[in-house]
């Protein structure tokens, strides 16, 4: 189904452009064409299918299913929920806050925050079209993992000392009043096919409108390397997936902040050109898990200590999934 | 005289927000004065987890998205 788009961005290259398919120029071409084209078809159709089943999803039901859960299935639940449910990043203090002044430990409102930006339906449809099931899946289960471990680490060092002062006192108040006195009407909604429509057509509208020209930066970087990186220069320099190239690729990718949307066509190109998958996936998440702008905002709610807690667990555990990816790659 | 205030950290949507509300009490000579609220503690006070999020004379209207134009006319004149 898929091939249909190879075919176009062919025709296009080799017929109107009539460029020879033997040059690099061709083929850089030829690889921006599918991609980006592949990239929009999918995206316009899939978030809205995705967004009308999700319509009554909101952080609100979150917060009110999450209060009152078990430690260990509320790291799993927190995770889960990061990946699903839809929230712009610029909520995340409320977020945060909400959750916390619902009783809920900072250890699962921090799996849900972590997971959040590493999963998303648009990630998950990139992988999937242009790295294949086996990686989606390994990506997945990692970004689940490196939420719910991580929130776990929070709560067992007693994260929550170092919270500023306010929210702290929110905290506080929220575990005691535990009982199930939500805030009605904010939550319940059921919801018309009409509404589902509205809502899914506004999401697509909006979400598309926030990553179009991510793809075309990304997929026009991923271009670059298909087509100007000498044949097997990744490959003879980084091949090996040599011990220090894994944190050196998280180290890089920390200042570059992009979201996963703009990652995936990069990391297709550099697989394509033989970075091993490891320090891809380490570099992926690193750009899009770690970015400063992020972390100046929890500020707002976290004390320097705290923050530099969950920069320094983030940076570990993007490493540590680097080295076991390329030590057991050649295996899968 | 409305009292209204926008929440939200300060991303596009909340100044958008704004933006129509200004408007739209501008043309139809309603005179509000409007405050964005972007102190976490105050947004939190409010309960708000997705913004922008709108309160008017302390009663909160409105969170999640930019409110529509239909919903922000039956606020002013209603």
């Amino acid at each position: 189904m898929l091939q249909i788009f190879s075919d176009l961005a062919s025709w296009l290259t080799f017929g109107v452009m009539s460029l020879d398919p033997n040059t690099k120029l061709a083929d850089a071409i030829h690889f921006f064409i599918e991609d980006t084209t592949k990239i929009f078809a999918l995206l316009l159709l899939m978030i809205y299918v995705i967004a009308l089943v999700r319509a009554s999803l909101n952080v609100e039901r979150v917060r009110d299913y999450l209060a009152g859960k078990n430690r260990f299935v509320g790291y799993f639940m927190g995770s889960g929920f990061g990946a699903v449910t839809p929230f712009c990043s610029c909520s995340s203090i409320p977020v945060f806050l909400g959750f916390t002044s619902a009783g809920i430990p900072v250890g699962i409102t921090m799996a849900f925050l972590i997971t959040s930006p590493l999963i998303n339906e648009v990630a998950v449809l990139l992988l999937v079209s242009l790295l294949g099931w086996q990686f989606t899946v390994i990506y997945v289960l990692v970004g689940m993992s490196v939420g719910m471990l991580a929130g776990a680490f929070l709560d067992s060092i007693r994260a929550e000392r170092w919270l500023q002062s306010f929210a702290a006192k929110a905290l506080e108040q929220g575990q005691a009043q535990a009982s199930h006195d939500n805030n009605e009407g904010m939550t319940s909604t059921s919801m018309t096919l009409t509404e589902r429509h509205e809502f899914a057509k506004g999401e697509t509208l909006e979400i598309f409108g926030r990553v179009w020209k991510w793809v075309i930066i990304g997929v026009g970087l991923g271009a670059a390397l298909h087509g100007f990186v000498p044949d097997g220069w990744i490959e003879a320099h980084l091949g090996d997936g040599q011990w220090w190239s894994v944190p050196a690729a998280v180290l890089i990718g920390i200042p570059l902040y992009s979201n996963a949307t703009g990652v995936i066509p990069i990391m297709e190109s550099l697989i394509i050109n033989g970075l091993p998958v490891g320090t891809t996936l380490a570099f992926c998440m690193a750009t899009v898990a770690a970015s400063f702008p992020e972390f100046i905002l929890l500020k707002q709610v976290m004390q320097w200590r705290l923050l530099a807690i969950v920069f320094a667990i983030l940076l570990i555990s993007f490493t540590l999934i680097g080295w076991i990816f390329n030590a057991i790659s050649p295996i899968l | 005289m409305l009292n209204i205030k926008v929440l939200g950290s300060g991303c596009a949507k909340c100044t958008k927000t704004a933006e129509i509300i200004t408007a739209i009490a501008n043309e139809k000579g309603i005179g509000i004065s409007l405050v964005k609220e972007t102190n976490p503690e105050v947004i939190m006070d409010y309960k708000v987890m997705s913004t922008p999020a709108v309160v008017i004379d302390e009663k909160l209207v409105h969170w999640g998205s930019i409110p529509h134009r239909a919903m922000i006319e039956s606020w002013l004149v209603g």
